[in-house]
């Protein structure tokens, strides 16, 4: 085979390569959204951060606006402490609440961002005072139970007192 | 009987340490010599036509199965817990991450690996590589590097080009014919799949697997015995060895890059 019909064969080669590399990097994997923009980061403190993962999406109004960057433990205060890297376009005001929320029954964890009213923006470093922790199945089922027992405990004297003001 | 397999077992755990050595100076000797090859890139480019071009049919059509297969397999489980939606997730993850380097350094080895080795081991037989030495043609720098760098360069382009399809064969399976939400199996699978950590991951898997499989090819052509039937062991020994080699290096380097989360 002669020389200009190798480099041509080896051309498309390495041309489909990079091709299939850049789909890879376009269509299959989030290279464009999140990696390289400017950022700043933000902390919270949560009681409890069920299963949430570096890396998870933050969205506010259902936008994804940064990513959660670093879950670490307070040892004063036994709060777990999240660091996120919002998108340097976005701008919350101060009083901004996060709340750990789950997408679908059984989806990833997310954290949510609710702006407040203030109008002074969060800055780099600054930490969100309001905080919403995550719902833990087995408090809410535990919860549920003890209402349905308490209620079931109740009925009668609710009865009772209604009789009464009759 | 029994001291005979004890002094046989020794002798093979020496020889193969004593291979491991010499297979290691073989290694920066290539690299120490291969100036000459990357001056003469048109050498390379012969190469990697031989290795590469001539490996891409095997790698789409396997590609596409691997991909269609895991579309298959991955929408009957995810069924069962109502979220085939995520089916794009599993084939992308699966490939990126593992399939696709793993899969595609596999088939390297036993379609040009083994080619590489029978070709350098007949030049070793018809003394071709010792005529060169005569003629003062260094033979590591005008047959074994540009054979070297012409897998390494092939292999990360084979990888991707395995994952890529792969992924359109699991989008042929789950979109069109199982009927999975076209948006949903690209848009969880682009929210799941990082560049950095899966994709380039993927590629420098397949790099090492590209440097782990010329240089056994090649070391062992260079080192067989020049007989027929020499040629012929060497060549099992190649795609033997460079396929634990993938599995062994695939674990270490998957353990080293996901070890989180």
């Amino acid at each position: 085979m002669d020389r200009v019909a190798l480099d041509f064969w080896v051309g498309l080669f390495v041309a489909a390569g990079l091709a299939a590399l850049f789909a890879l990097a376009l269509k299959v994997s989030n290279a464009e959204s999140f990696g390289s923009g400017p950022v700043y980061s933000v902390h919270a403190s949560f009681d409890n951060i069920g299963g949430l993962k570096v890396r998870a999406p933050v969205k506010s109004a259902g936008v994804v606006v940064g990513r959660v960057s670093d879950i670490s433990y307070d040892n004063t205060t036994f709060e777990a402490v999240v660091t996120m890297k919002l998108d340097d376009r976005y701008h919350f005001p101060r009083d901004t609440s996060a709340a750990i929320m789950t997408s679908g029954l059984l989806g990833e964890q997310y954290l949510a961002l609710e702006p407040g009213g203030d109008t002074r923006n969060l800055a780099n470093g600054d930490k969100i005072k309001i905080t919403q922790s995550a719902v833990v199945l087995e408090n809410l089922i535990s919860q549920f139970l003890y209402n349905k027992a308490s209620d079931a405990g109740g009925t009668s004297s609710a009865g009772k007192a209604s009789g009464a003001s009759q | 009987m029994k001291p005979n397999i004890v002094s046989r077992l020794g002798a093979r755990t020496l020889n193969a340490i004593g291979r491991l050595g010499t297979a290691a100076r073989f290694l920066l000797q290539i690299l120490w010599r291969s100036g000459t090859s990357w001056r003469r890139f048109h050498l390379i480019i012969r190469e990697i036509y031989a290795s590469g071009v001539l490996s891409l049919i095997i790698i789409l059509v396997s590609g596409l199965f691997v991909g269609m297969v895991l579309g298959l397999q991955g929408y009957q489980t995810l069924q069962t817990y109502g979220s085939a939606q995520s089916l794009g997730v599993l084939v992308a993850l699966s490939l990126v991450r593992e399939l696709g380097p793993v899969v595609a350094a596999l088939l390297f080895a036993s379609r040009a690996g083994s080619a590489i080795t029978a070709e350098v081991g007949l030049m070793k037989t018809t003394e071709q590589l010792q005529a060169m030495e005569m003629m003062a043609v260094d033979p590591v720098a005008r047959i074994v590097a540009p054979r070297f760098w012409g897998g390494v360069i092939s292999m990360p382009f084979l990888a991707a080009i395995f994952s890529m399809t792969g992924i359109y064969g699991g989008y042929m399976v789950g979109v069109r014919l199982l009927g999975v939400d076209d948006g949903a199996f690209w848009a969880q699978m682009q929210s799941a799949v990082d560049f950095r950590e899966d994709v380039l991951n993927g590629v420098i898997k397949s790099v090492v697997f590209g440097f782990a499989i010329s240089t056994i090819a090649l070391f062992e052509g260079y080192d067989a015995t020049p007989t027929a039937e020499g040629i012929s062991r060497a060549t099992t020994r190649t795609v033997v060895t460079s396929s634990l080699a993938i599995l062994a290096l695939d674990f270490v380097l998957t353990a080293f890059m996901f070890k989180g989360s």
